[in-house]
């Protein structure tokens, strides 16, 4: 494995935790390179070869095992497209851990597209676990448009931790699914934005087999001078249940768009939405002054527990 | 020792400064219990919440331990020592029981200690702990933790605002127990409470009857609750509580 440098390794914490090479399948992409990759006997590992990216090949009833794709990025002016494709096999149960940093000192946008597609076989449950997360004080932006496209078979399982909370200055992100009979979509997406970043997030969720669900819910905080438009389409074409949720807290001169939509071909689709915008409740800053906290802590306590 | 001196608290309504406490004058001795009672409307709560500071007052001083807190804010009162139940407690979303407790004590505290705290207000810990303190709990389950809240910081002074409001008969039961608990371990802290539940009035050390802003009696237990039974000042519970 190449050497990283202090910031990269930083950045690795944030986004994914890991201190140390991590157990299992990963590949660690660094400034468009892989900085170290490993393929074990259920999960394969390889390098695309008409485009930036890999293929993700996890056998058939693998158990408990993960796989680690994260990305760094510290040279200022860098744009990738990469695309990674998964194939879980029938009955696998794994963990993905995704993530992306950026550190940008320079003057020139540090960009990073990531679509990634799920192919989920039959009976299959996937963990999908992704921080996006930004840093340095260059004038350069730090871009991340993230692209996630999910094939669910019949009684396959997907849950994704979608989370962004700092330092990422302009993304779009757009995640589609497909389920077929009795799989079950779950998502929980924690967005923060803050100065004068700009975050989208557009779900289109198809529940086209009987018995099948979806979960989208949103968390989000949007402070100082931030925008967020939060869209989320779920459409029943079977007997099915779906439901979607957006919960912000607005503060200082943030804007949010909340665009939750259900479309229902089947008479037996069951479709619910959800979407609240507010401030902080002076009420719950109160309570927990009177717990001895100052204002300013009360209201990161509030934000960080709304965030968890 | 909190002592009130010349307290008055005015607002504005309809253009017109209206008093809502009128020169109240106060002292709670550290180790004793004192519960605050009187009429709908008399001025209990505002009395409650200027002491936290959650109001200032118009006039007047407070002060804690023979130091002026008068201009002091929330936080500032909080750190010297005192503790305040809401009457309606708030919910949070995403932080839990266990986070509040911790929050409250100042420190981390491990679960067996946070369990003891919601174990005294007659919650089951293992059941409540994780959750989070948000639509989920009851009325009375909130409460509880409000009061444990208050249980877990050990405050030199614990103001209690109408604690067995919204909260159902068998839980009434328990609170009492709570406050008979805290009663026995006063030793030097004391304890306001602003009630008019007989039951509650009853453990009391010292009785203030607040009404129309003012301080009508105050005295011994044994003195003024005789005179306040059957009055809107001490409702027996099974009237006020179903």
């Amino acid at each position: 494995m190449k050497e990283l440098d202090s910031i990269q390794k930083r950045l690795l914490e944030e986004i994914a935790d890991l201190h140390a090479i991590p157990e299992g399948a990963y590949n660690i992409r660094s400034n468009s390179e892989s900085a170290g990759r490993r393929s074990t006997a259920n999960i394969e590992i390889t390098p695309k070869t008409d485009v930036a990216g890999l293929d993700i090949r996890i056998k058939a009833g693998t158990r408990r095992e993960s796989v680690h794709i994260p990305v760094v990025m510290t040279q200022s002016g860098l744009k990738e497209q990469v695309y990674n494709d998964f194939y879980i096999g029938e009955g696998a149960d794994v963990v993905i851990i995704a993530g992306c940093g950026i550190d940008n000192c320079g003057m020139a946008d540090s960009e990073h597209d990531g679509i990634h597609r799920f192919y989920v076989g039959k009976n299959a449950r996937v963990k999908y676990i992704e921080k996006h997360y930004g840093s340095g004080d260059g004038a350069g932006k730090r871009i991340l448009n993230p692209g996630t496209e999910v094939y669910q078979e019949e009684g396959s399982t997907v849950e994704m931790e979608m989370a962004q909370i700092k330092g990422v200055d302009d993304t779009e992100r757009t995640t589609t699914a497909e389920l077929a009979a009795g799989a079950k979509l779950v998502v929980r997406e924690r967005l923060m934005t803050h100065g004068n970043q700009r975050a989208i997030s557009t779900y289109v969720v198809n529940l086209n087999g009987a018995g099948s669900s979806a979960d989208v819910v949103s968390r989000s905080v949007a402070r100082d001078n931030s925008y967020q438009r939060f869209d989320a389409k779920i459409i029943g074409n079977a007997p099915c249940n779906g439901h979607t949720e957006c919960d912000s807290i607005i503060m200082d001169n943030g804007r949010i768009l909340a665009v939750p939509g259900l479309e229902a071909n089947d008479v037996d689709a069951a479709l619910l939405h959800e979407a609240a915008i507010g401030k902080i409740a002076g009420e719950q800053l109160t309570k927990l002054m009177t717990l001895g906290l100052t204002e300013q802590e009360a209201e990161e306590q509030i934000i960080s527990g709304f965030l968890k | 020792m909190l002592e009130l001196k010349h307290i008055s608290f005015d607002v504005e309504d309809g253009g017109q400064d209206r008093e809502i406490i009128r020169d109240v004058s106060l002292t709670i001795p550290d180790g004793r219990l004192v519960v605050v009672t009187g009429p709908n409307g008399g001025g209990k709560s505002t009395l409650a919440r200027l002491i936290m500071g959650i109001e200032k007052p118009t006039s007047g001083t407070i002060a804690l331990n023979g130091e002026d807190i008068t201009n002091l804010s929330i936080t500032e009162r909080a750190r010297r020592g005192i503790g305040f139940a809401f009457q309606q407690p708030v919910r949070f979303k995403g932080l839990t029981v266990l986070d509040l407790l911790r929050l409250a004590a100042g420190r981390e505290l491990n679960p067996a200690e946070a369990c003891e705290y919601l174990a005294a207000v007659g919650l089951c810990a293992r059941d409540y702990i994780n959750r989070e303190v948000n639509a989920s709990l009851s009325g009375g389950e909130l409460k509880r933790v409000e009061i444990a809240t208050v249980l877990a910081r050990g405050t030199a002074l614990s103001v209690f605002d109408e604690p067995e409001a919204g909260i159902d008969l068998w839980s009434f039961q328990n609170l009492i127990e709570v406050f008979e608990g805290m009663r026995k371990n006063i030793s030097d802290s004391a304890i306001m409470i602003i009630s008019h539940q007989e039951r509650i009035l009853n453990i009391a050390d010292e009785i203030v009857v607040l009404a129309d802003g003012q301080v009508e009696k105050q005295g011994p237990k044994d003195e003024i609750l005789p005179g306040l039974i059957g009055t809107a000042a001490a409702v027996a519970a099974c009237r006020k509580a179903i």
